[in-house]
């Protein structure tokens, strides 16, 4: 007797536990093997680009918070950074340790969500993410003590950050910095000797590093495929340069390093929030700079290092208040893209927890 | 935060902060209604400790209202029939419909405390609070449930085969009652003890699979068809080393018989998960697989496909799969407990407590386990778990089960004293465990732990070149 295979399209979202947002897979499907995919984005699509267009600079800033609703303090960096260039504003240096200071917590906080929803996915039931979302929510809690927001922060401003950290702030921050080494090594010890996450992370997923520089990867998905890209060393910015901090790189390229090397960034995030407590000069949070901000004439890409990668915004000012062109270069859109190389041909599972890996953020897809 | 300054209180926290434990609301009665409990707290305790002085002093043995074993009151039911000269048929009747009402509701009551154990656990595991709005601790959480699945609606999806969905939420229940017959609650006690109670207890597990793949076929969707379809798979693995290990314990007690399996290990003071280690890792890691649990949960992967078979079921349908999957968990408990934990034995202890609070406790005790690797464990994948069943499991049950061949038979006929035997075979049994697993990993080339490895800490910056150097330096 002969089998007959007839391959079958099996819609994964756009609501399902591990799209991690509206987003929607369709996936061509053998049996459990995936023989095609199309990624189909847009559910979350509120035009930021073209709404960005009507309003001044400082009133994009707000714009930057939904864009990447779990890392908004460094899309607050980077629309800043880029107008600053633009505007040739100054920033005085307590603005930029605080920048530091506040990207990295956010980075911290990115990378315990990012990581824990990747062990979800994996199949643990959502204890290691709640671990990680003990530290998250401490995190949460110092923005909300300066800025009075905890998602959706609104906290740079063009010329400096909005508020000076209330003293309060110093004393908890320097608690978490305290705990922090301990919690990450919990962490650590809760997956990543864990033989059965090994069995599910490991040579799955795997991007080579020439694979992942065509692809434009960026982030923790470049650097676990063994890439040093990192925007903090490669183009420092702020105060990135005067810190001392090493950047992890993964040795195979499979979800296990993507997980590993986020892991480590937490740690490196530490030591350079610590760094900056240290050096951190009193003086102005804040330059004054006009309400109706002109910048001359011209264009500019600025670009972070935000949690999820290169961040870029590109920016064109004809002279009036409000952008002639304001785009976004989304981390997550861009290595998205990827998703397929890594799941055809491989079944189901595999295919989840490699998405779960590129630590997507839809709002950040969709814009 | 600051001790200084307390956040704002939102809704939710006031309520917190101002909900009265059962201590303090204990502690704020008047005077005289606490003298009141004291004096029942006193009473309860003397007429505990007379119950505890009788059972003691063996003047209970033997009565029909003899709390340590209920089984006599079936017996002294029994003679008292055939004294008075009314058909043997009678008893049967009525002991078989009362103890069937009996499990029912047993398993009834023990589901409800499940379902709160359980929850109320994971979120221990797991720093949070868990249900403790509705009733004391939220004990009465489980019954909200409950009423909150009757009153939704039942949805059939359009491309449904409407009597094959219909019908599996109750063909599930049928087997998961069934498997609780031959469970021996205490000497002489249990529904049915069947002389192939082992076979029977096989045989009904592998039913449950059948009203699995109806659901997921019936459903017409995709994600129930792949839940039924790995559920299925699974089964079919996992029966052969479950049986496997059943029958090297049967090998030792020499009966089919789960009240002679208990029985001979209350008369040798051994459990056999001491005597077969492998086996009972093999009996329960098998079995998580067979009731869809962490690790093993692959039918109904949420992060994967969704609910797995049991995706399309919505109200009381799908609450009677949920319940079904409890109560299998707590009938494998009650298995695990009887084949390899000394059932309702406790070195001697059975003298003295009922043994089917024993069993109970056991039961509970495996429950706990299997809630504590569900808190703590990631999901295998499909092809590992079968690769883990044909690779691992079944070749090293089948060596075990020769050694135990061997083993059993020096027991019996050697007429060495049991303490040499019995000592002996555990010995060989847990060296061939430790040496079997390492060896036949080795054999078959697994070694996850040294695919652990920490990421490259570097201070270079660039692109593919650089990645080459650090990759060749490290």
């Amino acid at each position: 007797m002969t089998t007959v295979n007839e391959p079958y399209v099996l819609n994964i979202g756009p609501q399902h536990p591990s799209t991690h947002g509206v987003f929607r897979l369709r996936v061509v499907m053998d049996g459990e093997v995936i023989r095609d995919l199309d990624m189909i984005v847009g559910y979350l699509h509120r035009s930021m680009e073209k709404l960005a267009e009507e309003r001044t600079y400082t009133q994009n800033i707000p714009f930057t918070d939904r864009a990447d609703y779990l890392a908004a303090m460094s899309n607050n960096l980077g629309v800043c950074l880029a107008v600053e260039r633009l505007a040739g504003v100054e920033v005085p240096e307590r603005a930029s340790y605080l920048r530091v200071i506040f990207a990295e917590l956010q980075r911290i906080a990115s990378h315990a969500m990012a990581n824990g929803t990747l062990v979800s996915d994996a199949g643990a039931w959502q204890t290691p993410l709640l671990y990680m979302f003990r530290e998250r929510e401490k995190i949460l809690d110092l923005f909300e003590m300066t800025c009075g927001a905890r998602l959706t922060t609104n906290y740079m401003r063009i010329g400096g950050v909005a508020f000076d950290p209330p003293p309060e702030f110093w004393s908890a921050l320097q608690e978490l910095l305290d705990e922090m080494p301990t919690r990450i090594d919990e962490y650590a010890s809760l997956v990543v000797d864990s033989e059965i996450f090994l069995a599910r992370t490991r040579n799955v997923g795997v991007i080579s590093a020439a694979d992942a520089i065509n692809g434009s990867l960026v982030g923790p998905a470049l650097r676990g495929s063994g890439v040093p890209w990192d925007l903090r060393k490669a183009e420092p910015y702020c105060v990135y340069d005067r810190m001392n901090f090493e950047v992890p790189v993964g040795r195979h390229g499979d979800v296990y390093d993507r997980f590993m090397v986020r892991l480590e960034e937490t740690r490196q995030s530490v030591e350079i929030i610590k760094q900056a407590v240290a050096q951190i000069p009193d003086g102005p949070h804040k330059t004054d700079i006009p309400l109706a901000l002109r910048p001359p004439p011209g264009e500019v890409y600025g670009r972070v290092e935000g949690p999820r990668g290169e961040l870029g915004f590109y920016v064109v000012s004809d002279g009036t208040p409000a952008p002639y062109r304001f785009h976004i270069r989304a981390p997550s859109l861009i290595n998205l893209s990827l998703l397929r190389e890594m799941a055809v041909g491989v079944s189901l599972p595999d295919a989840v927890v490699a998405l779960g890996s590129l630590d997507i953020v839809v709002g950040d897809i969709d814009r | 935060m600051s001790a200084e300054a307390p956040r704002p209180a939102t809704p939710m926290a006031r309520q917190i902060l101002e909900h009265r434990s059962l201590l303090s609301r204990a502690r704020a009665l008047p005077g005289e209604a606490r003298f009141v409990l004291a004096v029942l707290t006193l009473g309860a305790l003397v007429t505990g400790a007379g119950i505890g002085f009788l059972v003691v002093t063996g003047q209970l043995d033997g009565r029909w209202y003899d709390i340590r074993d209920l089984g006599n009151a079936t017996a002294h039911f029994r003679d008292w029939t055939q004294r008075q000269g009314i058909d043997s048929s009678v008893p049967y009747l009525v002991t078989g419909l009362l103890g069937g009402i009996g499990i029912l509701s047993l398993v009834g009551g023990w589901l409800v405390i499940g379902v709160w154990a359980e929850r109320r656990l994971i979120a221990k595991f797991q720093i949070r609070q868990g249900p403790n709005r509705v009733g004391p601790f939220g004990l009465l959480q489980p019954l909200a449930d409950a009423v909150k699945l009757l009153q939704k609606e039942v949805l059939i999806p359009i491309g449904a085969d409407k009597l094959l969905f219909f019908l599996p939420p109750i063909l599930i229940f049928i087997p998961a009652m069934l498997g609780w017959g031959p469970v021996p609650w205490a000497p002489k006690m249990s529904y049915a003890d069947l002389n192939v109670g082992v076979v029977y207890t096989i045989a009904i597990s592998s039913l449950g699979v059948l009203a699995v793949f109806l659901a997921g076929w019936s459903s017409n969707n995709h994600y129930a068809l792949l839940g039924a379809m790995r559920t299925v798979a699974m089964m079919v693995s996992y029966e052969i080393p479950i049986s496997i290990s059943l029958l090297a314990v049967v090998l030792f007690t020499g009966s089919l018989q789960l009240s002679d399996i208990v029985a001979w290990q209350a008369q040798h003071y051994i459990w056999m998960i001491v005597l077969l280690p492998f086996g009972a890792f093999t009996f329960l890691f098998a079995s998580t697989a067979e009731i869809n649990r962490t690790p093993n949960d692959i039918g109904e992967a949420e992060s994967e496909i969704v609910a797995g078979f049991h995706t399309e079921y919505s109200g009381m349908k799908a609450g009677l799969f949920l319940a079904v999957e409890l109560g299998n968990a707590l009938l494998v408990g009650a298995m695990m407990s009887t084949f390899f934990l000394g059932g309702y034995s406790l070195f001697g202890l059975e003298e003295w407590v009922p043994g089917y609070l024993i069993m109970g406790a056991k039961t509970f005790l495996v429950y706990f386990g299997f809630v504590w690797l569900r808190a703590t464990l990631p999901r295998f994948r499909l092809d590992q778990l079968m690769a883990f069943a044909w690779k691992f499991l079944i070749p090293l049950s089948i060596i075990q089960l020769l050694f135990v061949a061997v083993e059993s038979m020096l027991i019996v006929q050697s007429g060495l004293p049991g303490i040499v035997t019995i000592g002996g075979s555990v010995i060989i049994n847990a060296g061939l465990t430790v040496i079997g697993v390492r060896a036949w990993a080795n054999a078959i080339g697994y070694s996850p732990k040294e695919m652990a490895s920490p990421p490259i800490m570097t201070n270079g910056v660039g692109g593919l070149r650089a990645a080459e150097q650090i990759r060749a330096a490290s």
